[in-house]
């Protein structure tokens, strides 16, 4: 089971973001797309999810093209930068939205089982009824988290998922990302500009500058 | 003491320039005791004309509704050529004297306008009638609903829109779950605002309306006429609904105000 990102090029206004981006993702693979802003890695991050389109270059899943397969069939979750919670909704709703939505879904019991097992691997399991007002910006991270798996996604993708956190909730959270995503046995895009975010979760790093990968590195190893 | 000065002095213009006339209406209405009062408001003419307001509303709201949402939506969500344009555009009817409008629509949709010419071999007549009536009931309220729900939508962000968007939901999953309550307020706002001014309108609509009496009358041009012949009770009797109605929206907008929910954030 591979992803294959081919040869993506995308202009805005006659300004050209990506000139040509390829990548390829091992099964269970977690990697980060680490760059300084204007480096092309949300727009990517966003051809991949399905939410922009490539100008030319192809998206290849598992020898399957889904180069202009619209985002709700793909089948990935997201955690955005802002988390983009359902603000009217409580936390299980939220989790559940995407089951609740799927065509020939689970049952409402089945879906029920689901949040709460999801509620469970998060450790939040007595915030189910709490609306996202109520929550701690880790606590909406992690339930930002726990409704991109709840589809059981074939591939997590994260958008700067710490940035909205403070230091120390930050570098605590990193672990349990890691951890819900290999039991997941799900693989992960994570966009980031934090070097050090991404040596803590990434397999392998892919360093963006201005519309391309420049090099594609190990983590350094952390003592 | 320069305080209590300014507190009476505000009370003391409200009293006079709002609350004074607000009962005159009543205490003139009922004025002949209930029997006349009553006779008054089951009069034929004035319960068509009670009709027909009603009738012209439940037209007009529905459509404000569709139309507002619709250009609300596409104001925030898309960037287009003439977007700003269109944003000042919307709210044009404010700014044009309902006569003025009024005329406008019968230059154009009227027997001797280009539209209504064109239509009138096939015997489709759109002035002096229900449809003139909405149609200038359209452009009046046009930007009530609009102008509510724009601001949420801008605030909102179309990031939960997104999310719910990668996580499989179809574009109606999507607006009756994630868009729908957001906008819920400020909708239920702007139908009460737009209710309030299609049933009260009086100039554009006495220019189109024709004033056929007992067929093309609304609410208001059936007050004025019946004070134009003297019958000041009927008049005022006429004037009682249109006020209760405009209570009615006034208390519901209060209520709209203070329980609406500031739960975002």
């Amino acid at each position: 089971m591979t992803f294959e990102i081919r040869d993506i090029h995308k202009s805005f206004a006659g300004t050209e973001v990506l000139k040509g981006v390829s990548l390829s993702l091992e099964k269970g693979e977690f990697i980060a797309l680490l760059g300084p802003s204007g480096s092309g890695k949300t727009t990517l991050l966003n051809i991949v999810a399905g939410l922009a389109h490539a100008d030319s270059g192809s998206l290849v899943f598992d020898g399957e093209d889904i180069t202009r397969q619209p985002a709700g069939q793909r089948h990935f979750g997201m955690v955005f930068q802002s988390y983009a919670l359902f603000r009217h909704m409580t936390v299980a709703q939220n989790i559940g939205f995407g089951l609740k939505v799927m065509k020939g879904g689970p049952s409402r019991a089945e879906i029920d089982r689901r949040v709460a097992e999801l509620l469970e691997m998060i450790e939040l399991p007595g915030l189910a009824d709490r609306f996202p007002a109520q929550l701690s910006g880790g606590q909406r991270q992690r339930v930002a988290m726990a409704r991109a798996l709840a589809i059981r996604p074939r591939l997590l993708l994260m958008d700067e998922p710490f940035s909205a956190l403070d230091a120390q909730v930050r570098v605590s959270l990193r672990s349990e990302v890691r951890a819900l995503q290999r039991r997941a046995g799900v693989g992960a895009i994570m966009v980031t500009h934090d070097r050090a975010e991404a040596d803590a979760l990434a397999d392998r790093i892919a360093i963006m500058d201005q519309g391309r990968i420049v090099t594609i590195e190990t983590p350094e190893q952390v003592a | 003491m320069a305080r209590i000065l300014l507190i009476l002095l505000a009370t003391l213009f409200l009293a006079l320039m709002v609350v004074l006339p607000v009962v005159a209406i009543f205490h003139r209405a009922f004025a002949e005791g209930w029997g006349t009062y009553l006779a008054s408001i089951l009069d034929p003419e004035t319960l068509a004309a009670i009709r027909l307001t009603v009738i012209a509303a439940l037209i007009v709201l529905p459509l404000n509704i569709v139309f507002g949402v619709a250009s609300a939506w596409v104001i925030a969500r898309y960037r287009f050529p003439g977007r700003r344009a269109l944003l000042v555009l919307v709210e044009l009817p404010f700014a044009v004297s309902p006569i003025v409008a009024g005329l406008c629509f019968l230059l154009i949709y009227g027997a001797y306008g280009p539209v209504g010419a064109a239509l009138e071999p096939f015997g489709v007549q759109l002035m002096f009638n229900l449809t003139g009536i909405v149609l200038v009931s359209l452009f009046v309220t046009c930007p009530f609903v609009m102008r509510e729900i724009l601001p949420v939508l801008m605030v909102t962000g179309e990031d939960e829109e997104k999310a719910a968007l990668t996580l499989g939901a179809n574009g109606w999953q999507i607006f009756r779950h994630v868009v729908l309550p957001n906008i819920s307020w400020g909708l239920a706002y702007g139908t009460v605002l737009t209710m309030a001014r299609a049933m009260g309108e009086f100039g554009a609509v006495s220019v189109v309306s024709g004033a056929i009496r007992g067929q093309t009358m609304t609410l208001p041009l059936q007050i004025e006429l019946l004070y134009n012949d003297y019958n000041a009770t009927g008049a005022f009797a006429a004037a009682t609904v249109l006020t209760g109605l405009a209570l009615v929206t006034l208390a519901l907008r209060g209520l709209l105000e203070r329980f609406g929910p500031r739960r975002a954030h």
